[in-house]
């Protein structure tokens, strides 16, 4: 899913071929398209650089910037919530997100994995080509797992295990859920055989994808739904003990640099394989997924020396993080001067979200979900509608009933984006709000103070990161 | 867990000393903060003037060296306790003079920052292996 096509007019059906549905708008194909298996072993591989994001990668990256004793409260959030969330991902997510339903969430025809075998194929962005429907799925779950892991950050330090795990649950379920079904749900490329058969397809796309929103490998879906759902836990739980009066600084960046670079290489499992292919749009994603996270880099470092007299690492890695994901909703759409460009705006925004922003917004953000990937989902999300233009290097939009680029209309397409945007931000936010206010109501979001100053290691999991 | 008091467990007796206390030599205790790259130097030249032993503990502290900041994305921190090595070591009163001069020769760099000496009157030394006190436990 990922890739949207057609901007303004309504397409878009149903990704899985549902017996019946195929039937009605795909009548007599000849033989039935067999995955690729270049394409299945590089998905089969992009899965796996996903799994490899989360538990080390997005862990030890959050843990170095906690301090010592919370260490392995982060380890343990990221690692739980992420096989917490696969779990219910195979019990309802998949079929939630990606079976038709309406325009806002799916159905339960594939609950706990009904229907599903083997020899079951998705679509992917070509006609004719198709991909095991459990490696799809499983490709999947990682995104859905590793996105509410990337909330913890908002309020790390200072809430209490069991609410982080109800929260997810239902931010998972009525935040994230919906929000891959409205992006990413349509009838697949094979359903657009005519303008006719296109209108009906598009019945059943999610709400954004027929808004024509471009979204390739997750810039609202992932980054602004975590970061909003990070900048509105860190309001509602309020400020850590001693914040702005005690040093708070990173026990460890040796490890956040360690679990940024395994980001910086599972990203590519999560941007690339999002073509769904192993094709030309993948080779696309890759360069542009390099290009960009390295200008960020360089910008992020260059305007932290001219602005704060001294290029930390701290500022550099955030810069790659920032590049990634400013990139993420792009990379197969875009040139790599406009990646580049993208990423050079994503370090400056993001080095802006994480120092003026944050103290504009005085929230407690403890290691700027927010202010990286909020912001840097908001203007990648953005700017994916500039730079997709084909006048700008971009790919355009592809008609798939023409099976041309179809006319690019860069006003009428960052309307869509900002539809996307403005979806995300309200969507989440509403949740979120709704979610912690629920848990704070019942049992309570955040630990005692003692237990906060003593740290959650001991307090909360009975064990101590180190032993020095 | 209760706490013993700590004559408590004199009083169950461990045995008396092997050799009693009768008058010690005078003996002085030199504390001395000094930078932590120093402590080689330092070492080497208290050998020089008769100092075969002391103990190092890694400290921080401030006096008249400023400490700095430090940023992390937006957070500023000051960091006003800086690292140093404290070196504890128990002299014969005649040595003192000469120690206090090893160190003070082998620390300095002149610049603001080298550390502090403190000498304390010291009331007893023992030797646990032997029982011996005072100089010969030195």
């Amino acid at each position: 899913m990922k890739r949207l096509l057609i901007s303004a007019s309504p397409l878009l059906g149903m990704l899985f071929a549902v017996p019946g549905f195929a039937e009605d708008a795909a009548p007599a194909a000849a033989a039935a398209p067999v995955p690729n298996k270049g394409d299945t072993a590089w998905l089969i591989t992009a899965t796996m650089m996903v799994v490899m994001m989360a538990a080390p990668g997005l862990g030890l990256f959050y843990g170095g910037m906690v301090r010592a004793k919370n260490m392995l409260s982060v380890l343990m959030q990221t690692l739980v919530v992420f096989c917490l969330l696969g779990v219910l991902w195979a019990v309802y997510g998949y079929s939630l997100a990606f079976t038709d339903g309406n325009a806002f969430i799916g159905g339960f025809d594939k609950l706990f994995m009904k229907g599903v075998t083997p020899e079951s194929v998705v679509a992917t962005f070509s006609k004719g080509v198709v991909l095991p429907e459990y490696i799809f799925a499983a490709f999947e779950l990682t995104f859905a797992a590793i996105t509410p892991a990337l909330i913890i950050g908002g309020f790390a330090e200072r809430i209490k295990f069991s609410a982080v795990l109800i929260f997810m649950v239902i931010w998972f379920t009525f935040s994230y859920i919906p929000m891959a079904h409205m992006v990413w749900y349509w009838a697949g490329p094979d359903a657009y055989t005519s303008a006719e058969a296109a209108e009906k397809a598009g019945e059943v796309a999610g709400f954004l994808f027929g808004k024509g929103a471009l979204d390739f490998a997750g810039g609202t879906v992932v980054h602004i739904n975590a970061g909003v759902a990070a900048l509105i836990g860190a309001f509602m739980i309020g400020p850590r003990l001693g914040y702005r009066r005690e040093s708070m600084a990173p026990h460890s960046l040796t490890m956040t640099m360690v679990g940024a670079s395994l980001l910086f290489v599972g990203w590519f499992g999560f941007n690339v394989g999002s073509s769904l292919e192993a094709g030309a749009t993948a080779g696309l994603a890759f360069f542009n997924t390099l290009v960009a996270t390295c200008a960020a880099t360089v910008a992020w470092t260059v305007i932290e020396a001219v602005l704060k007299g001294k290029p930390s690492m701290l500022g550099a890695v955030s810069g790659a993080i920032a590049g990634l994901v400013v990139i993420t909703p792009a990379c197969g759409l875009v040139g790599p001067m406009g990646a580049i460009v993208m990423g050079l705006l994503g370090g400056v925004v993001c080095y802006w979200g994480v120092n003026g922003l944050k103290r504009m917004l005085g929230v407690d953000d403890t290691l700027d979900v927010f202010g990286v990937h909020g912001v840097g989902g908001i203007l990648g999300a953005l700017l994916t509608g500039v730079f997709a233009a084909p006048e700008l290097g971009g790919t355009g939009v592809y008609d798939y009933v023409a099976n041309a680029v179809a006319p690019y209309d860069m006003s009428a397409q960052l309307i869509a984006q900002a539809w996307g945007v403005g979806t995300a931000v309200v969507w989440s936010g509403v949740v979120s709000y709704l979610g912690f206010k629920l848990i704070d109501m019942t049992i309570g979001l955040r630990v005692s103070e003692d237990e906060e100053r003593e740290g959650l290691d001991h307090a909360a999991h009975g064990e101590s990161a180190y032993h020095l | 867990m209760e706490v013993q008091p700590c004559n408590a467990s004199r009083e169950r007796s461990y045995g008396a000393p092997r050799r009693r206390f009768v008058e010690d030599a005078p003996v002085k205790l030199i504390s001395a903060i000094i930078k932590p790259f120093k402590l080689d130097e330092v070492r080497e030249a208290l050998n020089v003037v008769g100092v075969h032993g002391l103990t190092v503990t890694e400290v921080k502290g401030f006096g008249r060296q400023k400490g700095h900041t430090e940023l992390y994305r937006g957070a500023e921190y000051v960091v006003d306790f800086l690292p140093k090595v404290k070196l504890e070591m128990a002299v014969a009163d005649e040595r003192v003079e000469d120690a206090i001069g090893a160190i003070e020769k082998s620390a300095s760099t002149g610049k603001i920052g080298d550390g502090k000496i403190f000498v304390f009157d010291l009331e007893r030394a023992v030797r646990i292996r032997t029982g011996e006190s005072g100089n010969e436990a030195l």
